[in-house]
């Protein structure tokens, strides 16, 4: 029972940075921009934010500056691709490859650590929370086990993320005006202006909303769970997220479960590694690693039910007449 | 002294040296229905658009209510009362009918009691006007006629008192359209002013009150629809012109090269595009295909040059099948081995790539011919010379084949395109709309060169809109509308206005 | 505005533009942005050896430039370098460890480059077949295509192909035979005393395919129906072209190419093949595309540009710790900006300032 609750710990909170930059990429892809620069972003916000949480010893301070940093990259996507009407993936693909350029420089220039910054206190991170009498229950069997080994002792960024801002998202998408106009002009922009809609003040919007998230999942890498920033940290996190929002054919839940499916598949595959399954033997790490990127292609060539995209998206709006 | 809901007043707009509108009058009582009908790029659209704020006009006065307005965008055109319901439907297929109403006039940030509010007032235009669409359907799964009057719902919800269809019936089936009919008739007894822009005189002699009739960016008349019929509708909308001359010897055709029989082509939705055509071209002669646009003529080019498969029928060319024959190649390009060469109707679209040169336009879709590539690559200077011969024999200007073709003007290239087409020396020649965007010079050039060709022996199929065009070439012609031929004219006897009856649907006597 | 101004003068403007920008950031961090410009200049051209490093990279990028520029004559945007060179270099060493003492040099290499070109154009054949015949979006297919492949290259190295023996993830050496002659060892046999560095022959291959590349695209029927299917696919469709054909065969030949940049890196350098030896040669090639404006002039000279940028960022690197290889990235991603996003930045200026002097 430990075994599982314990995988299923993993996938919690290896899944919560992939849920923000999936959400992230949700309003930008459903406002019609193609994001595929989630990572640059990603990685700009956890240099940020560590750099500013060691400097001024607090978290949620480098959690505003890990949103700004993001925010910012955000924006020059916003100008590239609906000011200029630019090349989506070019831009997302420009932001992956400054940001990767950016932050070891900086990073080596103000802390002289080889690209990375230097270790965070403890009091200027994020730490895990026990939630009230997660040890009386410890003991008390299947609930009381789910309550102290799963749900409690995360930090509190997963409880923000799953708790107030999946819902509000979802809420934002499907029931506020701001999300009915986002969708629409990710769907037919054309139908958009005619209704008297401003496109581009809507992408802007969407991006703006995109850099925040892509802030927070930053953040989360390196002011809390690794403790300091390391040089190319994000890891592909930012395209396997991008994959779970195509997976959960740009829906909130969805894209979350996607999230949650490969993030499970990561927790199993460090807890398989070296060990013999009956009949099969053993799997090699990487088979298991190559799962959600396989699923992905599937799910695009149409194996696995069809993913249908913002119908606008990567067009850059330009008014007809 | 009826109250009129909009007048215009001398309305003039020009586009570069085009006159769109010039000095429009025109005046719409309240409460009636009111058709403005006209042929092609009679300006029309441009008259509504300017009335619907997309365009500003250059000079002219518009009055609605009876007050003296500008109308500087669409939504200062919304707050006057005005909607449009727009020939291409400005709907986001994945959201419902009530979401798709209430976009950009939400009420709110919580769309919950916007569309709770939108809900009720939905209900209660359904009791006014009849206009009955679940609210909860995701309209891309509608049938175009109710998509048609979730668009006619959009503009009565924001308060529209004037309602101006663009070709309502474009898209409908029959029984839609009589639905919509109903639908306008309601419309009217609450006291709605339509304005429908149509070209089928069947329609406005049905439902409109009054008839306004364009004709090359004038107004040529205001009308009672009680007052005409159709052959005068007919007669004000295509006009009496002189027809251009063009030296034609008479000429017994030959063999037959192209047999069409019940052809029939079906949209993705089921709807019949073309309904069962039937018709022959043989060697020696121009056969004409007249209409307005958008009733099949455009759909019937693409099957014959293979570039959309016919749902059903037969197209035999020189007694080969051509719809049952399997090719290994793209349909389009076995084709033009065959011997049939085609010349688009969007030359700028399909015709020519805009980006290249001369010389490598003069080869589009004959690139892998013999005559130009021998071995693995191309021989630049024969392709140039090839090129500079076509210049010389068509006139083409300026006459640089390494130019890029898309800063040519319209005519010029219009002219690579059939210089490219005839050079193949094709058996059957395809055309659409060969003199659309071309200065006169380059037409009489143009038309010369068809002759020719017909004169040659080969065999022609025109699609045009310019019924002069057609007039002056065709030594038959078959008119199209609503997918079918309605009739079938020898050239020389043809009148304009019995045409004009021909392509508003309606029949000879 | 003229044709011969596009090709030159804008480019040079979106570089300034992405070195002024890069000269901030040196600033930023209390660099001397001039010095660090002069330091990097001599790092690539100022010795001998450091030209050899330089124009060795250069043959990655040209190859892996050509490759993308590929895919873009026929509307494609081919991310996919990364994974398909790395697949190439399987090929590379599967057909080394089978050959290796068996065959004479003159017949492996021919062997080793065709199989190279072979892997990289099947790792780009499926994602380029989803596209064409499934309406995939190339571009998120080869991100996951890359990914994939360093989950099955890590697996095979590390697993099936490691030097037995060797803690590192790395092959046993290659043969002799299999080795691409070093432009050292051909200088010596001209005479001529050429510092050692990794520079080889495979340089004359990239200017042969440079070559190449201009007369298919130009000159040839196959360049043509790409060029076609590219700019405007309702003419290509017009002309009878098979364009999900064309676009197939377009991957296949940009994967093709970008194998070919695995000949110089394990043929020509290393002599084995090393976990991540591609190292982001695959984007560097999106950069190299745009900036040279898909033509092979352009290319070689970008990918010029991005081999001194490389070799002398690393001697820059060297020379101040203060500043890390990772430099090279930010001017690379800069690049990638203005001349691929930003491209229009410029141009309504530039096109003014013509059209004023006329």
């Amino acid at each position: 029972m430990d075994q599982y609750l314990s995988i299923l710990d993993s996938t919690i909170t290896v899944s919560t940075p992939l849920v923000l930059a999936s959400l992230a990429g949700l309003f930008s892809e459903r406002s019609g921009v193609v994001d595929i620069g989630l990572e640059g972003k990603m990685l700009t916000s956890a240099f940020a934010s560590a750099s500013v949480a060691y400097l001024t010893g607090s978290p949620w301070l480098g959690l505003l500056a890990g949103m700004f940093a993001a925010m910012m990259m955000s924006l020059v996507h916003a100008l590239v691709c609906v000011t200029y009407n630019g090349n989506q993936t070019i831009s997302g693909l420009a932001i992956n490859t400054i940001a990767s350029g950016i932050t070891p420089v900086l990073a080596l220039a103000w802390f002289q650590q080889g690209g990375n910054t230097p270790m965070l206190d403890d009091s200027a991170r994020f730490n895990d929370i026990t939630l009230p009498f997660a040890d009386k229950l410890a003991d008390v069997p299947v609930i009381g086990q789910i309550y102290s080994g799963l749900i409690s002792g995360h930090c509190i960024l997963v409880y923000l993320t799953f708790i107030i801002i999946l819902p509000a998202v979802t809420w934002l998408l499907y029931r506020s005006r701001f999300g009915l106009r986002l969708r629409s002009v990710g769907e037919n922009p054309h139908a958009a202006d005619t209704a008297g809609i401003s496109v581009a003040k809507v992408r802007y919007l969407a991006l703006l909303c995109n850099g925040l998230l892509c802030g927070m999942s930053g953040t989360f890498l390196s002011v809390h769970q690794t403790g300091f920033f390391i040089k190319e940290m994000t890891a592909g996190k930012g395209y396997l997220a991008l994959a779970a929002l195509i997976f959960g054919k740009w829906r909130p839940m969805y894209a979350m479960l996607g999230c949650l499916l490969f993030a499970f598949s990561d927790a199993v595959q460090i807890r398989l590694e070296g060990v013999p399954l009956p009949f099969i033997g053993e799997i090699p790490s990487q088979f298991i690693q190559v799962i959600p990127y396989v699923l992905t292609v599937l799910l695009l060539a149409g194996f696995v039910g069809r993913a249908v995209a913002p119908k606008a998206i990567g067009i850059p709006f330009v008014k007809s007449r | 002294m009826t109250d009129f809901a909009i007048e215009l007043i001398g309305i003039c707009k020009s586009f570069g040296p085009v006159a769109a509108n010039r000095d429009v009058e025109m005046k719409v009582a309240k409460g009636s229905i009111h058709g403005i009908i006209g042929e092609n790029g009679a300006g029309k659209s441009t008259l509504m658009s300017i009335l619907y704020g997309y365009y500003q006009a250059d000079s002219g006065t518009i009055r609605v209510g009876g007050r003296d307005t500008r109308i500087r965008n669409s939504q200062e055109a919304i707050r006057l009362g005005i909607g449009m319901v727009h020939q291409h439907f400005m709907l986001v297929d994945t959201f419902t009918v009530l979401e798709n109403i209430v976009l950009g006039a939400e009420g709110g940030i919580f769309l919950k009691r916007g569309l709770s509010q939108a809900r009720e007032h939905l209900k209660q235009l359904n009791q006014e006007y009849g206009l009955d669409v679940d609210p909860d359907a995701i309209v891309g799964k509608l049938g175009v006629g109710l998509q048609q009057r979730v668009e006619i719902l959009k503009a009565l919800y924001r308060g529209a008192d004037v309602l101006i269809l663009d070709e309502p019936t474009a898209v409908l089936t029959p029984q839609e359209a009589d639905h919509l009919f109903r639908i306008l008739r309601t419309l009217k007894e609450q006291g709605k002013t339509v304005i429908l822009i149509t070209h089928k005189l069947r329609e406005v002699l049905d439902i409109t009150d009054n008839v306004s009739v364009m004709r090359a960016g004038q107004m040529v008349g205001n009308v009672r629809t009680c007052d005409v019929d159709k052959a005068a509708l007919a007669d004000l909308m295509v006009g009496r012109k002189v027809n251009l001359q063009v030296e034609k010897l008479s000429r017994e055709p030959g063999e037959v090269v192209l047999s069409v029989k019940d052809l029939h082509l079906k949209d993705h939705r089921g709807v019949g595009l073309l309904k069962g055509l039937n018709f022959e071209v043989r060697a020696g002669e121009i056969v004409g295909i007249a209409g307005v646009a958008g009733n099949g003529q455009s759909e019937l080019l693409e099957v014959l040059a293979g570039m959309t498969e016919a749902t059903s029928g037969e197209i035999k060319f020189k007694g080969q099948d051509l719809v049952r024959t399997k090719y290994r190649q793209p349909k389009a390009a076995a084709l033009r081995k065959l011997g049939i060469a085609h010349v688009p109707e969007d030359r700028s679209r399909e015709g020519l790539v805009k980006a290249f040169t001369t010389y490598e336009n003069t080869i589009l879709g004959y690139q892998c011919d013999s005559q130009f590539c021998n071995g693995l690559l191309y021989k630049r200077s024969h392709l140039v010379s090839h090129a500079n011969a076509l210049i010389q024999q068509f006139d083409i200007r300026p006459d640089n084949p390494l130019m890029r073709v898309g800063l040519m003007s319209g005519g010029n290239q219009q002219k690579v395109v059939l210089a490219r087409e005839i050079h193949a020396n094709p058996e059957l020649l395809l055309i659409g709309q060969p003199t659309r965007g071309v200065d006169i010079g380059a037409i009489e050039f143009i038309h010369r060169r068809l002759v020719e060709l017909r004169d040659a022996g080969k065999a022609l199929l025109l699609v045009s809109v310019e019924l002069e065009e057609i007039m002056a070439l065709s030594d038959r012609i078959l008119v199209m509308s609503g997918g079918e031929i309605s009739g079938e004219v020898v050239g020389k006897d043809a009148t304009a206005s019995e045409l004009g009856l021909l392509m508003g649907g309606g029949e000879i006597h | 505005m003229p044709r011969w101004a596009q090709l030159t003068i804008l480019p040079a403007l979106n570089l300034c533009a992405a070195m002024l920008v890069t000269g901030l950031v040196t600033w930023l961090i209390g660099e001397n942005p001039l010095e660090c410009l002069k330091l990097l200049i001599h790092g690539a051209f100022g010795y001998g050896e450091g030209i050899g490093y330089t124009l060795f990279y250069t043959t990655d990028f040209v190859f892996t430039g050509l490759a993308v520029a590929t895919a873009f004559h026929a509307g494609l945007f081919n991310i996919g370098g990364e994974g398909q060179a790395y697949l190439a270099g399987l090929g590379i060493t599967l057909t080394v460890f089978a050959f290796d003492k068996i065959l004479p040099f003159w017949m492996l290499m021919p062997l080793c480059i065709i199989v190279a070109a072979i892997f990289g154009a099947a790792w780009a054949l499926i994602p380029g077949w989803l596209q064409a015949k499934r309406g995939s979006h190339i571009v998120v297919t080869t991100i996951m295509f890359n990914f994939i492949s360093y989950s099955l290259m890590l697996y095979l190295i590390s697993h099936q192909l490691i030097e037995p023996g060797s803690q590192n993830p790395t092959t046993r050496e290659f043969g002799a035979n299999s080795w691409m002659p070093s432009m050292q060892h051909i200088g010596a046999a001209f005479g001529l005393d050429l510092p050692s560095t990794p520079l080889n022959a495979t340089f004359f291959l990239s200017i042969v395919f440079c070559v190449l590349f201009y007369l298919v695209v130009w000159h040839s029927r196959w360049g043509y129906q790409l060029r076609t299917v590219g700019v405007n696919e309702h003419a290509a469709r017009y002309a009878g072209m098979n364009v999900a054909k064309i676009i197939i065969l377009a991957m296949c030949a940009s994967g093709a190419l970008a194998g070919l940049a695995s000949v110089n890196e394990l043929l020509g350098s290393t002599h084995r093949m090393n976990v991540d030896f591609t190292n982001g040669i695959g984007f560097v090639g999106v950069a190299v595309a745009l900036m040279g404006r898909n033509h092979p002039v352009g290319i070689f000279l970008s990918a010029l540009l991005f081999g001194a940028l490389t070799q002398g960022g690393m001697d820059l690197s060297f020379a101040k710790p203060a500043i890390t290889r990772e430099m090279v990235w930010l001017i690379e991603g800069l690049i990638i900006l203005f001349c691929g996003g930003l491209e229009n930045l410029f141009e309504p200026f530039l096109a003014a300032f013509f059209r004023r002097r006329k």
